[in-house]
């Protein structure tokens, strides 16, 4: 059987990757996609946690997280759209102005 | 043995996948690899005896929600970094405040080995504590989904028609009525 520590490890590591695209990428897309790598770690770590206390909330939350992300990804995608129809750019320094 | 070899390719898998993603110029290979890091996430789960969870992550994640990823890209015809610009504007190759990201990624990996070096237990194997029955049981999942959890499973749906409303007034062209 693989130690729970294991789990947490890979989680953690995953979640270090997508904050490091979040804080280095330039591409709105690729940020976006960075926050799904960071749900996803945390998603892991709760159902490894659910498995380890034979209790099935762990993966109850997984799904709650999962609705969260799908609506995330709506609203985030269309914000990016109506973003790119203004400046025909999706690096995040062309949307420096408050107003336009 | 056999669940060994399995969790470490498949740890591999997600975690070198996660690492293209961010380390790749094309948003469109950034998608496909995010979407083969969630095809290890999702083996992860069944050795982790969720198997109704690894479905749902390949059908929502890997299904609907990159799907949606995928359409937004060619649909905007993503413009691709610029070699140029990259190298002239890459975080990690240009000095000073910069570096504050790669610094503070570096700083929170640091902290979660920290974390999880001073906490204890974790050396026990997953299923030591509990069957893998209950866990792996769909009708157990849906009778605490549907009891425990029903209000939060019923401000969910208000949750998605929200965004669901939010998405098209945002993503309308301005103007129309």
């Amino acid at each position: 059987m693989i130690p729970l520590g294991h789990y947490l490890i890979v989680s953690a590591l995953l979640f270090a990757i997508g904050s490091a695209g979040v804080f280095l990428r330039k591409n709105l897309i690729t940020i976006l996609l960075s926050v799904e790598i960071m749900l996803n770690a945390v998603n892991l770590s709760f159902v490894a946690f659910g498995r380890y206390n034979g209790d099935v909330n762990g993966q109850i939350i997984t799904f709650f997280v999962m609705t969260v992300a799908a609506a995330e990804a709506a609203v985030g995608l269309a914000l990016v759209i109506a973003l790119f129809r203004h400046r025909e750019s999706l690096n995040p320094d062309a949307f420096a102005s408050l107003k336009w | 043995m056999a669940e060994t070899l399995a969790f470490y390719a498949l740890a591999g898998l997600a975690v070198v996948a996660s690492a293209l993603v961010i380390g790749q110029r094309n948003p469109m290979y950034s998608v496909m690899m995010l979407i083969a890091s969630f095809a290890g996430l999702a083996g992860l789960y069944i050795l982790l005896d969720a198997p109704f969870v690894a479905m749902a992550q390949v059908i929502i994640y890997a299904g609907a929600i990159m799907v949606l990823f995928l359409f937004v890209v060619m649909l905007l015809n993503a413009p691709q970094e610029d070699a140029a610009e990259w190298d002239r504007t890459h975080p990690l190759r240009r000095p000073g405040i910069a570096r504050v990201g790669a610094v503070l990624a570096t700083l929170l990996v640091v902290q979660l080995g920290w974390a999880l070096s001073a906490a204890t237990g974790l050396t026990a194997p997953v299923g030591s504590r509990g069957g893998s029955a209950t866990v792996s049981s769909v009708r157990e999942l849906g009778r605490v989904l549907f009891t425990d959890h029903g209000f939060a499973f019923e401000a969910t749906s208000i949750l998605i028609l929200v965004a669901m409303v939010g998405a098209v007034v945002l993503a309308r062209r301005e103007g129309d009525s």
